[in-house]
């Protein structure tokens, strides 16, 4: 038997794996991408706990973190072909007309 | 060595191999196939679980449907290769230590803490236990997300629909 806490060690890299490719990528549509891999780094966790409990809110947690992660997708992708259609650039850097 | 501890160390390689080789690639359609690679460790991480419904709805909704439109939206705007943007020095040879160091008080303290985890239990779950609970125990939450869909359908549209 895997233990559980090699499950939430796996998650936890991969959600720092996550939060550092959001912070040094400048492609938006790999932003997105990273966000995504902070998503199942935390799906991971609930389904290892839910195994861990016994009990299957975790797994209907999971169900419902995909749906939401679909709905985000499609309305963050067409924001992304709206700012690739006005700026012609798909870098962040110049997406920063409300900087002081 | 249980072959499941095999098998957990392989998939837990590919998916961390995975997510660097997505950080680490410029072209971004090299870091979504990545990402589907991350994708399908976790479908496996999912299975040692004993959770079959929820690696089945991984691999359609969330590689088979998500990373699909990823790569569609890629090959649509025609992203090429990542500019070479200065990334400051100091966020490179002060953030990766401190990003490593971070990472392995996570992993002292996960493993303290879990001696007091109760031991696994073995076994698959059934899908229809968990059809029970999401359509009697979360049913508003499943009716909302319906809503989601909707709405999420309507602002996409009229989000990238063109100007007469």
């Amino acid at each position: 038997m895997v233990p559980v806490s090699y499950f939430l060690i796996l998650s936890a890299a991969l959600f720092g794996l996550g939060v550092m490719g959001f912070v040094f990528k400048r492609n938006i549509i790999t932003l997105f991408m990273c966000i995504e891999v902070m998503l199942n780094a935390v799906n991971l966790t609930f389904v290892a706990f839910s195994r861990m409990l016994g009990q299957l809110d975790g797994q209907v947690f999971v169900f419902f973190v995909i749906v939401v992660a679909a709905a985000e997708a499609a309305v963050g992708l067409a924001i992304v072909i709206l700012i690739a259609r006005n700026r012609k650039s798909l870098n962040v850097e110049r997406v920063d007309s409300m900087k002081l | 060595m249980h072959v499941e501890t095999v098998l957990f160390f392989v998939l837990a390689l590919m998916a961390i191999g995975g997510a660097v080789n997505l950080i680490v690639q410029r072209h971004p359609i090299h870091s979504a196939l990545s990402l589907i690679v991350v994708m399908v460790a976790l479908a496996g991480e999912y299975l040692l679980l004993g959770s079959e419904f929820i690696a089945a709805v991984q691999i359609i909704v969330y590689a088979g449907a998500i990373m699909v439109l990823f790569v569609f939206v890629i090959m649509l705007l025609n992203a090429g290769v990542e500019e070479r943007t200065h990334v400051s020095r100091m966020a490179q040879y002060v953030g990766v230590p401190v990003a490593a160091l971070l990472l392995i008080e996570l992993v002292w303290s996960i493993r303290r803490g879990s001696a007091a985890l109760p031991i696994q239990v073995s076994g698959t779950v059934s899908t229809s236990q968990l059809a029970t609970l999401l359509f009697r125990g979360y049913v508003f939450p499943f009716e909302l997300t319906s809503v989601l869909i909707l709405v999420a359908i309507i602002g996409a549209l009229a989000l990238a629909k063109r100007e007469p």
